[in-house]
């Protein structure tokens, strides 16, 4: 992974001792909380329903054993022993003290860390796959880029104030695990026509009260020529972005007002304008690349033994297997994926422990490389077959092995009404409620992937808008309501979910999603998901399942 | 009089604002003042043909470009900040220096605080009327807060990947 030199390291430094200065005179009172917001939110610090929430940057969703064992160390010692990974590949620190936020700043500087641009109307941390450097899938290191992207967006001059917040997601696969297309700037790693390396370029995605996917404004862009790009398209949003009203201020607003094709007209125009010279030059190109050269990937057979016969003897572990080991691009490698989401968990909290049990299974037996994926949950890239049983064994003493991704359980839920002050109702408790529902594994298997998220508000924090099923937590009058939509995905057939009906009370929620399932299995043709009978017999079958009670 | 933060050769330093900001409605009084950019395009000829010192204000939702025949002619271009949030000016600022060639004062008014020295002075601007009783010396402070920088900007500040050479 990209390692940092003494200028990164500098940076941090130099981050951490200005807010620390900035929290003195916040604490001293030199500064009003209205003064002080606009400062504390620079650094990833927000003021939720019960305490500050600290949000620290994961860049690209990549972490080194040491790193992780800094969020144990943060989540023991300055809250409540546990952290909550994000839809954003992010951590979250739900109960700290603002007198300790300096002194957390600077562990994870120490580490090589930071909460830069976790909040604020700038550009935030770039979304990538999990997979990198580990899937045979991808055209190039979609890290790359995102790294590129990370230098040039930090503390950027003239796109630090930006109408909102902006999110750029990077992904060089045919399976898009970052959910490119809602995103402000979706990027895809390609080759042209000519074999060059490039991107395809959408902008304008989006969740929140008004969802769009991005279009594509540029089949192929060179990939030398990015960052001049990225500096057209954010000049154009700068200057012409909605600024009176922050619900219709994201980019995406722009580019559905303008039309894409005007929007890239205006784009193609001002990036003319800018020199060649406004590129990164190919020597820092190459340095990063360097970071992300391939690992030391040991020669094996693709064929494990130890695997096989493990898989042959231990019925969890095979479960396991199916679920949470994916293909690796190297024979006799798997990855491995590590659900936070048991039954009866919140979605995306990791405890101090399982964090520390995931960084020695890192060093031990996975190359030191670890991710969080935009599903809330970690990886493994990069696990010997020969290992994977006994990183099975030590994931399921820590409560770490449940075998659900992709399947039913495998929930996105954003904080919700339990910690966030712009929620309208809960989605943790809503979430176990499903879990629960389908805890049984060989049901969840039966009933194959199916993505549900779940948001507690209109800001749309846990994508109901893409989730096969999703959930919306509304306030009718004072009490907790849930509109439930269907047929959407964040994947690489994107699309956004349509209302099923009128919105039902919490306790209604699991049985309309059991009733939905139940109506899939009972018309799925050969190998349908959910999604795609869906896609096949339309709205009517999940409509009458779940509101015949009604007629 | 009013105070100024200019930044020099020298580095920042207290400077008197030798500039009065005329407001549309005012009639314009004598010596160097600031126009709106309607009221140069309307009045500004004149002052300046009789060689009066003039300098334009650029509200944030208004074009540059606008001005590039006239740079030449101006004592200076007050960049407005209407709002902290508001990041317009920055690519006024930018543009006013790297597109545009503009050689004379960019000046941050408006809502100007400490904490934009650091991007308002990689933009271009060199000239700020603080809004929150920031001291040159808290200026400087903020404005010199980090030691390197990851982009190329109107400051000609060599960026982390030139420093790496």
């Amino acid at each position: 992974m990209y390692l940092y030199d003494a200028i990164d390291k500098d940076f941090l430094a130099d981050r951490a001792a200005e807010f620390r200065g900035q929290v003195a005179r916040r604490l001293a009172g030199e500064l009003t909380e209205d003064q002080f917001k606009p400062l504390r939110l620079m650094n990833g610090l927000y003021l939720q329903l019960h305490a500050y929430m600290l949000r620290v940057a994961v860049p690209y969703g990549s972490l080194n054993p040491t790193q992780l064992r800094a969020f144990a160390h943060i989540a023991r010692t300055w809250d409540k022993g546990y952290g909550h990974f994000t839809t954003r590949q992010n951590i979250q620190f739900n109960w700290v003290k603002l007198g300790d936020a300096p002194d957390i700043l600077d562990h994870l500087a120490g580490v090589d860390m930071h909460a830069i641009q976790t909040s604020g109307n700038c550009i935030r941390n770039v979304t990538s796959d999990p997979y990198a450097g580990a899937t045979a899938q991808e055209v190039d290191d979609p890290r790359v880029w995102s790294e590129v992207i990370r230098q040039w967006s930090t503390l950027h001059p003239e796109f630090s104030f930006l109408p909102r917040k902006f999110k750029i997601a990077v992904t060089a696969a045919e399976t898009d695990r970052t959910a490119a297309r809602a995103h402000d700037i979706g990027l895809k790693v390609q080759r042209g026509p000519d074999g060059d390396l490039g991107f395809e370029v959408m902008v304008g995605g989006g969740q929140g009260r008004t969802p769009y996917l991005a279009p594509t404004i540029r089949a192929h862009l060179p990939a030398s020529r990015l960052i001049s790009y990225l500096e057209a398209i954010l000049r154009v949003y700068n200057r012409h972005g909605r600024r009176d009203n922050i619900y219709k201020a994201r980019i995406k607003i722009l580019v559905a007002s303008l039309g894409a094709e005007e929007f890239a007209r205006q784009v193609e125009e001002e990036w003319l304008k800018i020199a060649e010279g406004a590129d990164l030059p190919d020597t820092e190109l190459a340095r990063i690349r360097g970071s992300f050269a391939p690992l030391d990937f040991a020669i094996l057979p693709p064929r494990s033994d130890v695997f096989e016969a493990a898989k042959a003897s231990d019925k969890a572990f095979a479960r396991f297997v199916r679920n949470n080991i994916k293909a690796h691009k190297q024979p006799g490698y798997g990855i491995v994926e590590i659900s936070l989401k048991a039954p009866g968990a919140t979605p995306g909290d990791a405890s101090a422990e399982q964090m520390e049990a995931v960084a020695d299974l890192a060093e031990r037996f996975g190359l030191s490389d670890i991710r969080a994926t935009h599903e809330q949950n970690l990886v493994l890239p990069h696990v010997k077959l020969d290992d994977a049983p006994a990183v099975h064994a030590a994931l399921a003493a820590v409560g770490l092995a449940t075998p659900n991704i992709n399947l039913i359980s495998d929930i996105i839920a954003c904080p919700g009404l339990d910690y966030c002050a712009l929620a309208n109702a809960r989605a943790i408790p809503v979430a176990q409620s499903i879990a629960e529902r389908f805890a049984d594994p060989d049901r969840a298997e039966t009933i194959g992937e199916l993505k549900v998220k779940i948001s507690g508000c209109i800001n749309a924090c846990g994508h109901h808008h893409v989730g096969h099923i999703g959930i919306l937590g509304v306030d009718k009058k004072g009490e907790e309501f849930y509109q439930l939509s269907l047929g959407g995905s964040g994947a690489e057939d994107a699309s956004l979910a349509s209302i099923l009906g009128p919105a039902l009370p919490a306790d209604k929620v699991a049985d309309a999603v059991d009733r939905m399932v139940e109506a899939y299995l009972a018309i799925r043709q050969d190998g349908e998901r959910f999604l795609d009978t869906f896609r096949r017999a339309g709205m009517t079958p999940f409509k009458e399942a779940v509101y015949v009670d009604a007629h | 009089m009013s105070m100024l933060i200019k930044l020099t050769q020298a580095g920042f330093q207290v400077a008197e604002d030798l500039f009065i900001d005329v407001a549309d409605e005012e009639i314009i009084p004598a010596g160097s003042v600031i126009l709106s950019l309607t009221r140069f395009q309307a009045e500004g000829d004149a002052l300046v043909t009789a060689g009066r010192a003039v300098g334009v204000r650029i509200a944030s939702d208004e074009t540059v470009e606008d001005l590039a025949y006239d740079l030449p002619r101006l004592a200076l271009v007050a960049v407005v900040f209407p709002k902290f949030r508001d990041g317009r000016a920055f690519t006024t600022a930018t543009l006013l220096r790297e597109r545009l060639g503009y050689r004379g004062e960019v000046r941050a008014v408006g809502d100007v605080l400490r904490e934009q020295a650091l991007f308002m002075v990689r933009c271009g601007i060199d000239a700020f009327a603080p809004a929150d009783g920031a001291t040159v010396e808290d200026w400087a402070r903020a404005a010199g807060r980090y030691r390197h920088v990851y982009q190329r900007a109107a400051d000609r500040r060599a960026p982390a990947f030139e420093e790496r050479g």
